[in-house]
């Protein structure tokens, strides 16, 4: 489809190459392939406003580093003392022990389950064609396009019909809608580009169904399923809507917390208190971050379907 | 293959087991592998999204008592309750002008840092590093940096650029700039991810036909990168239309950005009005609905003679 685009277009008038090219006129000294040093406006525009962009994104996160650590710090550059008793007192004053606790089950029962539902359906979706087919998957999809509030609220009237309110599970089967399908649509592309010829080569030798996917499919797709997998648990401890709707004191994970804090009656709680709370939230998603693009590229799962969509 | 398996298949039809024949239309024992995404996708979203509709028509005693009996008086309230229908207004100033400008801004910004300098990986990370952040961290961060006695506001007054602290946070400008450092780095990520799949040698082509920069963007680059923008600005704006702890958090919650998720959970959560909740719910799923409908519209239009058969 590549090649069409340029095809159909080049005929067109636009694309006569104009013989003497005045716009390489200022430029004409440089050999071919060397950059100007000058940049263009359009150059300086963009680095002023990702100067901007930088400068806030540091100031806020700097902020609350130094916020967690101040003490007092009213109206000057910087607090007077540095002390660490914030993060102690946060520890103690929340329960933070029981709340990373509650996130981590809940971020792992969030993985695993949707990559056990999710993983087959995706299978299905890549390798075959059967009746019903774009419904289903168009159904899949459905989770992920709508903003999580709008079927979050029925889901939680439902969870609270079924006396599941401020549980555990209701945490964790909010948290599911929005992950299986998540894990449908990156692992669809992920399977489809894995060679159908290994798994008929498995078959025709006599491999069942369960043996050409725990022989052959489950050693290929471990990065797919890893890279989605790192994905879920982002977006997990990250999710504060569905979270919040559901969860109670004992239900809830570190963002809904950090959120109940600040927006406690009588003002919220101490604003270095709530800032140690967000560092020791900023630094876990970090680590998952880190951890998460030593093992994928964002870049090449949606490549992928572009590709796996032109044949 | 197709003439004597079609040709086989005829004249074994009569003596086929069922079985067999539904395996022909792709219907076997292996598609028992989507049941159980099925079972999750229609017990935790099609029911309770069902559900939540059929709430929407069994209006509570209250609102009966204000809007007239009936079961549309939810809706009823919905449409003449100022209070509730101006949120779709303020929903809407806040997550179009945010959808438009992350989308935008990562255009130029992706494509300088497609090039190759020094450096680049570790810019494109940090790009990347407010999506771990989280809306909650970024509110509790723009209001120690951006307060009126953070960092940004004794620099501006420092320099002499404003004499009074500009009011950043709890406000409009609070929730703009918290969507913008969260849902740019996201923006960012699809574009350049929908960017890296256009094969360069198609750009080559055309400047070697001899066509300028705004040539190259227009004709070339564009109607290819059309459907990623249009994916990107349904997800981004999907993003800043369900805002909720930052219009809380960095807005005014009872003013000027009082969205709909806000007052949807209002209704949930402190007014126990799950009928009415699933209301605003619902009607938040129709206004995004009609948004990206829009937006398919427009790219359906706008590319669909020069993007020849893709689809």
């Amino acid at each position: 489809m590549a090649t069409h685009t340029v095809s159909q277009d080049s005929p067109g008038q636009d694309l006569q190459p104009p013989p003497p090219r005045p716009a390489k006129k200022r430029s004409g000294a440089r050999a071919p392939g060397e950059r100007s040093i000058a940049a263009s406006p359009t150059t300086w525009f963009v680095w002023a406003g990702m100067a901007a962009f930088f400068i806030f994104l540091i100031g806020v996160l700097v902020s609350v580093v130094v916020d967690s650590l101040g003490k007092p710090w009213f109206d000057s550059w910087l607090p007077q003392h540095f002390v660490t008793s914030w993060y102690s007192d946060a520890w103690d004053q929340f329960g933070m022990a029981h709340i990373i606790a509650v996130t981590l089950i809940v971020a792992l029962t969030v993985i695993v389950v949707s990559v056990l539902v999710g993983v087959p359906a995706a299978y299905l979706l890549a390798r075959r064609k059967f009746p019903l087919k774009r419904t289903i998957t168009l159904l899949f999809l459905l989770p992920v396009l709508m903003p999580p509030i709008t079927y979050g609220i029925p889901l939680a009237t439902v969870m609270y019909n079924f006396g599941l309110g401020r549980t555990l599970t209701a945490v964790i089967l909010v948290n599911l809608v929005p992950s299986v399908p998540f894990v449908i649509m990156t692992m669809t592309p992920f399977i489809e580009q894995i060679n159908p010829t290994i798994e008929d080569a498995a078959r025709m030798s006599g491999a069942s169904m369960r043996r050409v996917f725990t022989r052959i499919l489950m050693p290929l797709l471990v990065p797919g399923i890893l890279a989605a997998s790192i994905l879920v648990l982002v977006r997990t401890v990250g999710m504060f809507e569905l979270t919040f709707l559901v969860s109670g004191p004992s239900s809830d994970t570190l963002v809904v917390a950090i959120y109940r804090a600040m927006t406690a009656a009588g003002g919220g709680e101490a604003r270095q208190l709530i800032s140690s709370m967000a560092v020791v939230y900023t630094i876990t998603m970090m680590v998952i971050l880190v951890v998460a693009l030593r093992f994928v590229s964002p870049t090449q799962l949606v490549a992928r379907v572009k590709e796996s969509r032109d044949d | 293959m197709n003439a004597s398996t079609i040709r086989g298949s005829k004249a074994t039809t009569a003596t086929a087991s069922l079985s067999h024949r539904l395996a022909e239309r792709g219907i076997d024992r292996s598609l028992l592998m989507l049941v159980p995404a099925l079972i999750f996708i229609l017990a935790l979203f099609i029911y309770p999204f069902s559900y939540g509709i059929g709430l929407t028509f069994q209006p509570s005693a209250a609102i009966q008592k204000t809007w007239g009996a009936g079961a549309l008086s939810n809706y009823v309230a919905f449409f003449k309750d100022s209070f509730t229908f101006d949120s779709v207004w303020l929903t809407m100033r806040l997550a179009l002008p945010v959808a438009v400008f992350n989308v935008l801004a990562s255009i130029p910004v992706a494509f300088k840092l497609r090039q190759r300098f020094r450096g680049k990986k570790l810019l494109t990370t940090l790009v990347v590093l407010p999506i771990t952040l989280g809306t909650v961290l970024t509110a509790q961060g723009l209001l120690i940096f951006a307060g009126r006695e953070g960092w940004l506001n004794r620099f501006l007054i420092q320099i002499g650029v404003v004499h009074q602290p500009i009011a950043f946070v709890n406000n409009y400008w609070g929730v703009l700039i918290s969507l913008v450092i969260s849902g740019f780095p996201f923006a960012f990520l699809l574009i350049s991810a929908y960017l890296s799949g256009i094969d360069p040698s198609i750009e080559a082509a055309a400047k070697t036909m001899g066509a300028n920069w705004s040539q190259r963007f227009r004709k070339v680059i564009l109607p290819l990168l059309a459907p990623g923008l249009a994916t990107t600005s349904i997800l981004t704006f999907v993003l800043a239309f369900s805002v909720f702890p930052s219009a809380r958090l960095v807005g005014d919650a009872m003013g000027s950005t009082r969205v709909m998720s806000l007052m949807a959970f209002r209704a949930f959560g402190e007014q126990n009005d799950y009928p009415m909740a699933s209301t605003i719910a619902v009607m938040m799923g129709v206004v995004e609905l009609v948004v990206v409908c829009l937006i398919l519209a427009w790219r359906s239009s706008m590319f669909k003679g020069s993007t020849g058969g893709k689809g």
